[in-house]
């Protein structure tokens, strides 16, 4: 580029700074208003320079005429919102000139799903006890599955949960157990773990059960820890998460993995205990299976089970999520509705 | 499973509370009541009518005119059952009163004859299902009693949800049990006032003969005991009032007497057992056998059934009578002309029984018990329990010869349990004659306590099958103790030594991101169609729940494109989703596994994928003006932020078919001129537009954009070091050049990268030009450059000295033409 070209869009450059600076330093309208005249006024600055493009060698003159309206087009934009600006400043004194009740222009808002959220908001409390967060296949062996969970295949125990096998040694898992397994045998105590995922079971899809959904299992092991500890932990975690005036009950369960086994309820969230559809008028939820866990996962994993003690403990956040915003179908959750999602958003 | 308020209460004395407080207390101790329903409620008009005349209606078939006597004066009634029986006495229902639910019966004219009240079937007065016909009641009752007075009613049935463990929980005896303030020892069962029985046995391992009959186990494994009894001479015929209410209340339908005595035993102590027609077992014998493949029976329930040797079955000389523990055969029942009984109490195999009843379909009360295993050596007290009910209602005379073939149960077992192991497990320091009594209620014996050993030992009661160790006695010790009356104290901890899963975190950065990107979090279920709209997935699930859905998902934009189906279903346009999660195949090596205990994993790949589509409008719309649909652009940005800052990668386009890594992630929904996303030099994710016929889009619907990249391939974010600010003014300088439209814009870019100094602070593409004022074939590319210096202004010479080196590598390079010079 020549000389006359190059110099001229280096001014363009400049004007425009200097124009920017001027504009936004204009505070009131009558000085915003010398600011337009000296830069976009008929004999303004830009005016100037933009008579000066005829003078630019041919070639140069597109790429100059091109700068000179982008400069103006940014002078003008700042121009228009310094006015408006100033004006609501005139419509705080009584003068409005903008309808600001006017919608504003709004990003699409994003969201975490709302099981998502139970999930990370019961881990969290957990890390406050020592626990860390670790996850596992969900296709897994009948081994960790069952074997190691104390739970024989030809059990009864195992109709509680219909299985869905990929092969004779493979199934998709059928809870989160099996992660306990897995964790104690590369792990020496003390051994604190929540495990969020998938589990899977041949329940049909309605409105309170799906054949695939989240749990969060919990295992603490240690020496020391007992039923005491178990129960405290609980309930500082119903506090925490339910809200301080929740209460927690524990009643006698069955789990093959765990003895003693104990089904904890917490006070209905819905009524508060009054009773209720939701707690179908017991004024009791059920949230989570546990127990301490039983001496022959200990042995099967390679513990000392008279050594060690602990307790372990599954929820199903799903079903957390369903009490805590009155979804009254699981099958909502697994849709993927805009409609349904943009309200946890 | 259900029982009686009130026949808990008659069995467990002293045992005070309301029906709700009961079962409160039975969800603490034992196990969860899931329901209470009050049973014979709301029937206060209800009362006992006696046919005296039955004749048929002048204007309608299926109608009868009833003249009953219902206490006081007779009156008539028009009914619709098929079978009325003169004499018989049935519930009857005044002009005026009301049924359950509230309907009010008036006397009214039915086909012009009037019906003053009505007779009722057992489901219009709720005490039991619909068996096509009015219900029948027993004779022993005086017309115009009230019906619930007679029936011992109104009663309260609590429908437990019992853990499998706790089978012996199924009966009132071991409801009771853990109930009754003086324990087991303190429950006391029904008089009967007949006659009682204590038979002489006969009979070894094998076989047994005695009382007219003979009795042969063939397979011990599938049955270790059976006993017999014969009573002769019975009256079969509805049972009395008060059993019969006792079985409404739980909810089963009374049947006859003799049957209703089994029934009734079943329920009070758990044993099952049946009555044959001992007229109808050819030969008066009894054989337990494997059924033979093919062989018939028509069961109870009137089903005609095909055996396998699965099944283990009771036969008679000819024929099999009745699925072993699981319901007995329909040609030898028991009926109102039956005159003598044979009266079976068994102990079958839990396993043998669950086979029978899985082979058949089909599961009773009696497979339930069974499979859950009953008590051993319960057989005797239960027959004699049931002989002697059926002599008291049903009459006849037991043979004092009983028939008891198999094997003598082993001796209950002992168990040792440490008061040191109660505080190690529970915390708690119970002194060792504290554990005993806590035990003791609920039927384990204590053989020795000993305070200075530090040790109980108890014996099991027969119907605690589940209690086999040390540690299954401290549950017995925590549950009696009340798992709410253990103390609350915050213990100190020792944190974990697991690390957490790196998963975890990458997640959590890919969904932060994603979700201030605008866009919402799905989930979905694993399963997937084979093939949907080209998208295939790998992995069949032989056992699936819906043939529909029998795969696993192999990719996951296929699996959300799906949700837009749902959501364009919906009239929804605009639709952004995201999901995290597994997607599944078959290994393409499979390297052998680690170990037994993994065997299998290896033959596939589980991987953890994240997927992501847009269509629709890229912002909402806004009154001012609007945005308009996402498109290639918005995609690319999109794909580029992740490439960049989450896999510290970058994009390319993907050239079509030459890279097998985005075959595999894009599964079949990625239109040819998509990108991939590269990191550490492997293809992790694809991006761009999906195809169209992948997604059954309406017409008004816009394009669709997808996105998918390996979890796995998230990095860490590496520690950012600091570079300083300069405090100097930048320089800017704009350049225009044409170049071949074949020249690609990124390796314009990457050239004027390389070829400036470090005083280029950023380069901009800020315009794109073809058409007029350009050469044919040439396009025109706008670049802003910002030069800028740490330690200085910089001078007009060095910017146009880094200008014209600029310029000339362009020149050279992409044969550039400068707009300007």
């Amino acid at each position: 580029m020549t000389a006359a070209g190059a110099s001229l869009l280096e001014r363009l450059v400049e004007l425009e700074e200097k124009g920017l600076a001027a504009i936004a330093a204009a505070g009131t309208e009558e000085a915003l208003e010398e600011a337009r005249v000296a830069y976009l006024g008929r004999n303004g600055a830009l005016a100037d320079l933009m008579g000066r493009i005829g003078s630019v060698e041919p070639e140069a003159r597109p790429r100059v005429g091109q700068r000179a309206n982008a400069a103006k087009q940014a002078l003008s934009g700042a121009l228009e919102s310094r006015t408006r600006e100033l004006a609501t400043g005139t419509e705080e004194r009584g003068g409005a000139r903008v309808d600001l009740t006017l919608p504003g222009r709004r990003p699409w808002v994003g969201g975490v799903h709302p099981v998502t959220r139970v999930i990370d908001e019961i881990c969290d409390i957990f890390k406050d006890l020592g626990f860390t967060r670790v996850q596992g296949p969900e296709l897994e062996t009948t081994w960790y599955n069952f074997t190691a969970l104390n739970i024989p295949l030809d059990h009864p125990a195992a109709d509680m949960m219909d299985t869905f096998y990929l092969d004779e040694d493979v199934i998709l898992r059928t809870h989160t157990s099996p992660v306990q397994a897995r964790v104690m045998e590369s792990h020496a105590p003390p051994v604190r773990v929540v495990v969020p995922g998938l589990a899977y079971r041949r329940d049909s899809f309605d409105p309170s059960h799906a054949p695939a959904f989240e749990q969060i299992e919990g295992l603490a092991v240690d020496e020391g820890v007992d039923f005491i500890e178990f129960r405290s932990a609980i309930d500082h975690f119903v506090g925490r998460f339910f809200g301080r005036d929740t209460k927690s009950r524990f009643r006698p369960s069955f789990y093959p993995f765990t003895e003693p086994s104990a089904e904890v309820d917490v006070t209905c969230t819905v009524c508060r205990g009054s009773g209720c559809p939701t707690c179908k008028r017991t004024g009791w939820i059920t949230i989570m299976g546990s127990g301490m866990v039983d001496p022959a996962v200990f042995e099967a994993v390679g513990y000392d089970p008279e050594r060690y003690t602990g307790y372990a403990f599954g929820m199903g956040p799903g079903r957390i999520a369903m009490v805590r915003h009155g979804v009254p179908d699981m099958r909502m959750l697994y849709e993927g509705d805009v409609r349904f999602l943009e309200q946890f958003a | 499973m259900n029982v009686s308020f009130n026949w808990l209460r008659e069995l467990a004395p002293g045992l005070e509370g309301t029906p709700e407080e009961i079962a409160a207390r039975f969800s603490r101790v034992a196990a969860a009541v899931e329901a209470l329903e009050p049973v014979g409620a709301e029937l206060d008009g209800v009362v006992v009518g006696r046919v005296l005349e039955v004749r048929p209606h002048p204007n309608a078939d299926r109608l009868r005119l009833c003249r009953v006597d219902a206490g006081g004066d007779a009156v008539e009634v028009v009914c619709g059952a098929p079978r009325i029986d003169r004499d018989g006495l049935y519930p009857y229902v005044p002009a005026g009163a009301t049924l359950p639910g509230g309907f009010t019966i008036e006397s009214r004219e039915i086909r012009g004859e009037m019906s003053h009240g009505m007779l009722c079937s057992e489901m219009e007065l709720r005490l039991g299902r619909d068996r096509g016909g009015i219900m029948r009641l027993p004779d022993d009752l005086e017309p115009g009693t009230a019906l619930t007075e007679a029936l011992g009613l109104p009663d309260v049935r609590l429908t437990l949800d019992l853990n499998p463990n706790r089978v012996d929980l199924a009966c009132h005896m071991g409801a009771a049990r853990e109930l009754a303030p003086g324990g087991d020892a303190s429950l006391r069962p029904r008089e009967f006032g007949g006659p009682g029985w204590s038979p002489e046995w006969r009979g070894d391992e094998r076989e047994g003969e005695g009382a007219g009959v003979r009795v042969r186990i063939e397979d011990a494994t599938r049955c270790p005991r059976y006993l017999a009894a014969v009573v002769r001479g019975v009256r079969v015929r509805p049972s009395p009032a008060w059993l019969s209410g006792r079985l409404l209340a739980t909810g089963a339908q009374p049947i006859n007497n003799v049957v209703d005595a089994t029934n009734y035993v079943l329920r009070e102590r758990n044993q099952p057992l049946h009555a044959f027609d001992l007229g109808t077992l050819a030969g008066s014998e009894i054989r337990v056998r494997a059924a033979i493949a093919g062989e018939p029976l028509r069961t109870l329930d009137g089903e005609a059934r095909e055996l396998t040797p699965a099944a283990t079955v009771i036969a008679d000389r000819d024929r099999a009578v009745g699925l072993a523990g699981v319901m007995g055969g329909r040609d030898t029942q028991v009926t109102p002309d039956t005159v003598d009984v044979l009266i079976e109490c068994a102990f079958f195999d839990p396993s043998s029984v669950r086979s029978t009843a899985r082979s058949c379909g089909f599961a009773t009360d009696a497979s339930y018990r069974f499979e859950r295993g009953i008590d051993p050596r319960g057989q005797e007290a239960a027959l004699a329990r049931c002989v002697e009910l059926i002599l008291a209602i049903a009459g006849g005379q037991a043979d004092p010869i009983g028939v008891r073939v198999g094997r003598e149960p082993g001796e209950a077992p002992v168990l040792g349990l440490r008061a040191s192991r109660v505080r190690q497990v529970l915390g708690l320091d119970l002194a060792v004659s504290e554990i005993a009594g806590l035990l003791a209620p609920i039927g384990f014996h204590t053989l020795s306590s000993d305070e200075g050993a530090g040790e109980v030992r108890v014996r099991v009661p027969g119907w605690r099958g589940d209690v086999a160790r040390e540690i299954d006695l401290v549950e017995e010790v925590a549950r009696r103790y009340g798992y709410d009356e253990v103390p609350r104290e915050p213990r100190r901890f020792r944190p974990s030594v697991v690390p957490e899963d790196p998963a975890v975190r990458r997640a959590a950065r890919v969904r932060e991101m994603l979700v201030a990107g605008g866009l919402l979090e799905t989930r979905s279920l694993s399963f997937v169609p084979e093939e949907h709209r080209g998208s295939r997935a790998i992995v069949a699930v032989p056992n699936p729940l819906s043939a529909e859905e029998s795969y696993l998902r192999s990719g996951m934009v296929p699996v959300l494109l799906r949700r837009v189906e749902h959501n364009h279903a919906r009239g929804r346009r605009d639709v952004r989703l995201f999901e995290i999660g597994a997607v599944f195949a078959y290994a393409a090596d499979p390297r052998p596994p680690a170990d037994s205990k993994n065997a299998g994993l290896e033959r596939f790949a589980e991987t953890l994928r994240v997927g992501a589509v847009w269509t629709g409008r890229r912002e909402p719309p806004h009154w001012d003006g609007g945005a308009g649909d996402f498109g290639l652009w918005d995609l690319k940005g999109q794909a580029e932020v992740v490439a960049r800052r989450l896999l510290d990668g970058h994009l390319e386009p993907l050239a079509g078919g030459e890279d097998p890594e985005a075959d595999r992630l894009a599964a079949g929904w990625l239109e040819v001129d998509g990108f991939r996303l590269v990191a550490q030099g492997r293809t992790v994710g694809v991006a761009g537009s999906v195809r169209p016929g992948a997604l059954d889009a309406p017409p008004w619907a816009a394009s669709a954009w997808g996105l998918e990249f390996d979890l796995g391939a998230v990095r860490e974010r590496a520690a950012v070091v600091f570079r300083p600010i300069s405090s100097f003014p930048a320089v800017r300088r704009d350049l225009a050049v044409t170049v071949p439209v074949s020249v690609r814009a990124a390796d314009v870019e990457t050239a004027l990268r390389e070829t400036a100094s470090d005083l280029l602070e950023s380069v901009e593409l800020f315009d794109v030009y073809e058409g007029a004022g350009v050469a044919e074939g040439r396009k025109s590319l706008g670049w802003a450059f910002r030069f800028r210096a740490q330690d200085r202004t910089l001078t007009d010479d060095e910017v146009e000295g880094e200008m014209t080196a600029l310029s000339a590598t362009l020149e050279k390079r992409f044969d550039a033409r400068i707009r300007t010079s």
